[in-house]
């Protein structure tokens, strides 16, 4: 398969162990490591040194092994001084968000341990974003956001980006659209903090610098009237991916080239941390659409350092204090994977599996029926405008219905104010209608999931989808049959522009 | 056209990522934590669900004390599961388990939970032959599940291990887990979450009659007469022997009793 010929060739992947600390620390199964050649030593290696009087106790805790950035941030959410992969603790959470179809779940099981009367730990802590099923007039989706009101009312929760009037999303002041879009751009995302969320792609928040998960009902439940989760540390996989990254490619290219290799269980349990020169030019956006699919490879959580760009993004969104952490010289990592992002090349996950990845330019005789442009994955203001840069380049019309979903309301007065660049001032929806899509529709998660038989851009008949959301599994987005490609913007819009999965450098060159 | 990289049909079970045989490094991580085999059976759902309708078959718990002591060919300990198994491939995704357009349903409201059950893994792809749950019906007569790698990868939504428990399924044995669906198991007490040490999947199938049996980590399946060790529950054990997160958080004083 000419995907893994190309990972086969060592020029610009390989894994190795950070340092003999690796080995010595971790009595691994080898089968946890995917890539290496080598297999883990099991051998276990002192690694303190025999204690030669006694040491007072205020003394003890200052003699610390290195840790990565997510055990820094357990040990200080957990409140101790040196953790290790494997132990349990209860940490405390700085955010927590719902959305409507989590959220009635989560409250019900909230107050049936504490009481019809209890009340949330901290109503400025949690964060309730309708997001899901808005724009349908399925009524028990309807329903679902009122209970997520009534709650917020009575609890005075600080933080609910609420929707009354679905007909027009505009005069909803309050409301945002997809949640994990909607926490970075309202500037609940911190470096060194703990955010979960009841939504797998909470770990979207990780490019900020901080430990981002999702869970479920019942832990979310515990949450609310705790403000604490038992949680376990787990060990990181570190990405280094150095180069410049090539104008045709974009990150969810580099997601989906990491996700191929180590396959879709190959992050289960583990921290994914990504660094390396290529990282550190990402915009924070580019940054998010990294962290969002590390759970596509099963991962708990990706982590990207907070840097310069990040502080300027939240310079003007945040004011509540934060103090980022960042992973020793001496921490132990699981597997390190170097990338070389020079060589690498716009790729899509095949039906039906985000691991199943194929370069694009070997799918080009694959009709597509549709695409599809949104997802807290590929519906961010640089996703749009880098499909409108695409349908620039090319200056036709697309061959198939082209969908275009906006995660949050800024995002879409983003596509009718920005310019596009060397546009002559063009705004993305602009040359999105000059290139034939259709008009950008009401923010939410859309059809990504599916979601109820009403939503807008559903594949309710077996077609073929080229899409730049996160998963492709059967069913996804609606019909058992339908067939997902998962791709980048450029790579969706230049398979709009065919009619066919194409490589974006038929475009941009 | 390129060939679709479609689900595995489910009599091989071979697929693409089966090269990556990952065991759960949650278990093989645990430090102590060794499933005790002298404790009595303390898994018990979290949320006792009380079915208003009288015509619904069983709630939760009794479908797993019934699972433990009803059958004759089961013995009085509580520490077993007994029933007929389904079985399924690497991979099984939350969307296949419970699709996302059931959703709206709410678990913590009783008559939404039993509807949940009626579509427990009606997203599976029509390459498995028989239906989980027969339309009409809100239970499976299929108690355990039998499951490849990564089983309950996706989305983390509670609905997948709660429409699995709503639809009378009292454990599942796995391969591998992915992590939140474990977790989610684990939190709501809905479905037992067994790791295998071989390929069970590829060993039994669909309406094998199988027994789990804790204390000794065994699953046996009476069809064919063969006999699977089950790994240790590792870390999970005290709180699935607590009765789940909030009774482990009460146990340990984090919590008001």
């Amino acid at each position: 398969m000419a995907a893994s010929s190309a990972i086969s060739s060592s020029s610009f992947l390989s894994v190795s162990q950070k340092d003999a600390g690796v080995s010595s620390f971790y009595a691994q199964p080898s089968s946890s490591i995917q890539m290496s050649q080598k297999k883990v030593s099991k051998k276990i290696v002192s690694v303190m040194a025999p204690q030669q009087s006694e040491r007072k106790p205020s003394t003890t805790g200052s003699v610390k092994t290195g840790m990565t950035m997510t055990e820094k941030i357990f040990s200080r959410a957990a409140e101790k001084p040196q953790l290790n992969p494997g132990d349990n603790v209860w940490v405390n959470v700085d955010i927590l968000m719902t959305h409507d179809v989590c959220g009635p779940g989560c409250i019900g099981i909230f107050k049936k341990e504490f009481g019809n009367d209890a009340k949330v730990w901290d109503r400025e802590k949690i964060v309730i974003i309708p997001d899901h099923y808005i724009f349908t007039s399925d009524e028990r989706a309807n329903r679902n956001v009122d209970i997520i009101r009534d709650f917020s009312t009575e609890q005075d929760i600080k933080y609910f980006y609420d929707i009354k009037d679905r007909s027009n999303f505009k005069v909803n002041p309050d409301y945002k659209g997809v949640c994990h879009v909607a926490l970075a751009q309202e500037g609940h995302c911190r470096p060194g903090e703990v955010l979960l969320g009841t939504d797998s792609h909470t770990c979207t928040a990780g490019a900020f610098g901080q430990f981002a998960t999702g869970i479920g009902n019942t832990d979310a439940g515990f949450v609310l009237g705790t403000g604490k989760l038992l949680l376990k540390v787990p060990p990181t996989l570190r990405f280094v991916l150095d180069g410049e990254m090539p104008d045709y490619l974009l990150a969810k290219d580099l997601i989906l080239q990491i996700i191929g290799e180590i396959s879709v269980s190959g992050a289960t349990y583990k921290a994914m941390e990504f660094v390396g020169s290529t990282i550190e030019s990402l915009t924070m956006e580019e940054r998010m659409t990294l962290c969002n699919m590390v759970v596509e490879a099963g991962g708990k959580n990706g982590i990207v350092p907070a840097d310069a760009t990040t502080f300027k993004y939240l310079e003007d969104k945040t004011s509540l204090p934060y103090e980022p952490v960042y992973s020793d010289d001496q921490a132990r990592f699981l597997a390190e994977y170097r990338i070389d992002v020079t060589k690498l090349e716009p790729l899509v996950a095949k039906p039906h599996s985000p691991d199943n990845r194929g370069l694009a330019r070997e799918c080009k005789d694959v009709k597509t029926d549709r695409v599809y442009i949104g997802s807290c994955t590929g519906g961010k203001t640089e996703d749009f405008l880098a499909a409108a840069r695409v349908f620039l380049a090319s200056g036709k019309k697309v061959k198939v219905p082209t969908f275009l979903v906006p995660a949050t309301q800024k995002v879409w007065m983003d596509l009718y104010t920005l310019p596009v660049p060397e546009s002559g001032g063009k705004t993305c929806s602009q040359i999105f209608e000059e290139a034939g899509c259709d008009t950008p529709t009401s923010p939410s998660c859309g059809a990504c999931l599916g979601g109820p038989q009403d939503t807008y851009a559903r594949l309710n008949e077996p077609q073929v989808c080229v899409s730049t959301t996160n998963r492709n599994f059967p069913g996804r987005m609606g019909h058992k049959e339908g067939q997902i490609y998962l791709a980048s913007p450029y790579t969706a819009a230049a398979s709009a522009l065919t009619g066919f999965v194409t490589d974006p450098r038929e475009f941009l060159r | 056209m390129a060939a679709a990289a479609s689900l595995a049909n489910p009599t091989t079970f071979s697929s693409s990522l089966s090269r990556s045989r990952h065991h759960q490094p949650f278990a093989s991580l645990a430090t102590s934590n060794v499933f005790n085999a002298t404790k009595q059976r303390s898994f018990k759902p979290l949320i006792s669900q009380s079915i208003v309708s009288s015509t619904s078959p069983v709630t939760r718990r009794t479908s797993v004390v019934a699972a433990a002591t009803a059958n004759s060919s089961s013995s009085a300990s509580s520490t077993s599961f007994h029933g007929l198994c389904y079985v399924v491939g690497d991979n099984i995704d939350t969307d296949q388990i419970i699709p996302a357009e059931y959703l709206t349903l709410v678990p913590s409201k009783p008559e939404e939970y039993k509807k949940l059950g009626s579509y427990a893994l009606i997203g599976l792809p029509a390459s498995y032959e028989t239906r989980f749950v027969e339309p009409e019906e809100f239970q499976s007569k299929y108690k355990i599940i039998i499951a490849g790698d990564n089983f309950g990868c996706g989305s983390s939504r509670e609905h997948a291990p709660v429409a699995l428990g709503a639809a009378g399924v009292t454990a599942v044995v796995a391969e591998s887990y992915a992590r939140i669906f474990f977790r989610n198991s684990v939190a709501t007490g809905e479905v037992y979450p067994l790791e295998s040490e071989a390929r069970v999947c590829e060993e039994c199938k669909t309406g094998d009659v199988v027994t789990i049996e804790l204390e000794q980590s065994l699953l046996i399946n009476h069809t064919s007469g063969k006999e699977y060790k089950l790994k240790p529950i590792g870390d999970a054990g005290p709180v699935i022997e607590a009765g789940g997160i909030f009774a482990y958080a009460r146990k340990a004083g984090m919590i008001p009793a």
